[in-house]
């Protein structure tokens, strides 16, 4: 394991809520790839059925936030200042995947696009775009 | 798979007793009226974002306001139909207090034949100093056949985050 793969597994284990929804990722190198095993309990329409958007929307948020701290080694999380998310599909009962992509990252403000797919990563299900704050080093 | 006829009876409580994860999360029926839906989402430590802080997470609250901006669209239009998520904008203001409960208000704005658009905002001690704000467009009667998907394996009856 290497130092940026333990830092991440501690990162998502610290946060309850990736937990609560069941969010785990992995490491190729640089490239992190997060994944979201389907639950039952992540369904927004059980006549579909398909997972609630604001489960992706959580999802691909947290993340950018992932992507952000490895990318920067940060400690303390960043926060979002504002996000945008498309829906594409409706994402069904299966396992979804994702990846961030850092346009832009400054001193204090990071801009991430994220794509989220299911079975074929060309037609992804949701895309967001967010803003997010970075937190100082800690002393 | 699915039509309209699986679908509830239009009621001041929307879908909001339907949905397995508005279950999952906690959140609670606050009041309904015509176009408008407020619910809250009572905090529980498994929904924490950053456990420094010990506040409820910022995606925790992407799904409330993307299930109240939902329940608004059900408000607005008299029937129960199959809604889709087109695109759902949040800004961050602030986080919330820790240990508090979050609530959500959306309001309906316009409806057109197809379209819904839609505002809400969240906050926890003072409605006036919101912790975040939403703009949400939703796709409404989304007939079968109709939908946009390009991959003819995929359900046509909708486009987006059917709820």
């Amino acid at each position: 394991m290497s130092d940026t793969s333990d830092h991440l597994d501690a990162l998502l284990g610290r946060i309850p809520y990736a937990r609560y929804l069941g969010m785990r990722a992995e490491l190729a190198g640089d490239e992190m790839t997060a994944i979201l095993p389907f639950a039952p309990h992540l369904i927004g329409n059980p006549t579909l059925p398909a997972i609630h958007g604001g489960v992706l929307g959580a999802f691909m948020e947290m993340t950018a936030l992932a992507q952000i701290s490895i990318m920067q080694g940060l400690t303390r999380q960043p926060r979002p200042i504002d996000i945008s998310v498309e829906y594409l599909r409706p994402a069904r009962p299966l396992t979804t995947y994702a990846r961030a992509e850092i346009r832009k990252i400054g001193r204090r403000i990071a801009n991430v696009h994220v794509e989220a797919w299911q079975e074929t990563r060309a037609s992804p299900v949701t895309l967001l775009r967010g803003h997010f704050l970075l937190s100082p080093k800690e002393d | 798979m699915s039509n309209k006829t699986d679908f509830p009876k239009p009621s001041g409580r929307g879908n909001f007793d339907w949905s397995p994860h508005a279950q999952a999360l906690g959140f609670e029926f606050v009041s309904s009226q015509k176009a408008w839906a407020t619910l809250k989402l009572p905090f529980r430590e498994d929904l924490v974002g950053d456990p420094d802080a010990g506040v409820i997470a910022g995606g925790a609250v992407t799904a409330l306001l993307d299930h109240v901006c939902g329940h608004a669209v059900m408000m607005a239009i008299d029937f129960m139909t199959p809604i889709a998520t087109l695109d759902l904008r949040i800004d961050y203001m602030r986080a919330a207090e820790p240990g508090l409960g979050v609530f959500a208000q959306a309001h309906c704005y316009k409806v057109t034949r197809s379209i819904a658009f839609v505002r809400a905002s969240a906050w926890d001690k003072d409605k006036d100093d919101p912790l975040a704000t939403a703009q949400a467009a939703f796709m409404i009667n989304s007939d079968p056949g109709r939908g946009g998907s390009a991959n003819p394996s995929e359900p046509s009856s909708s486009q987006g985050a059917a709820r």
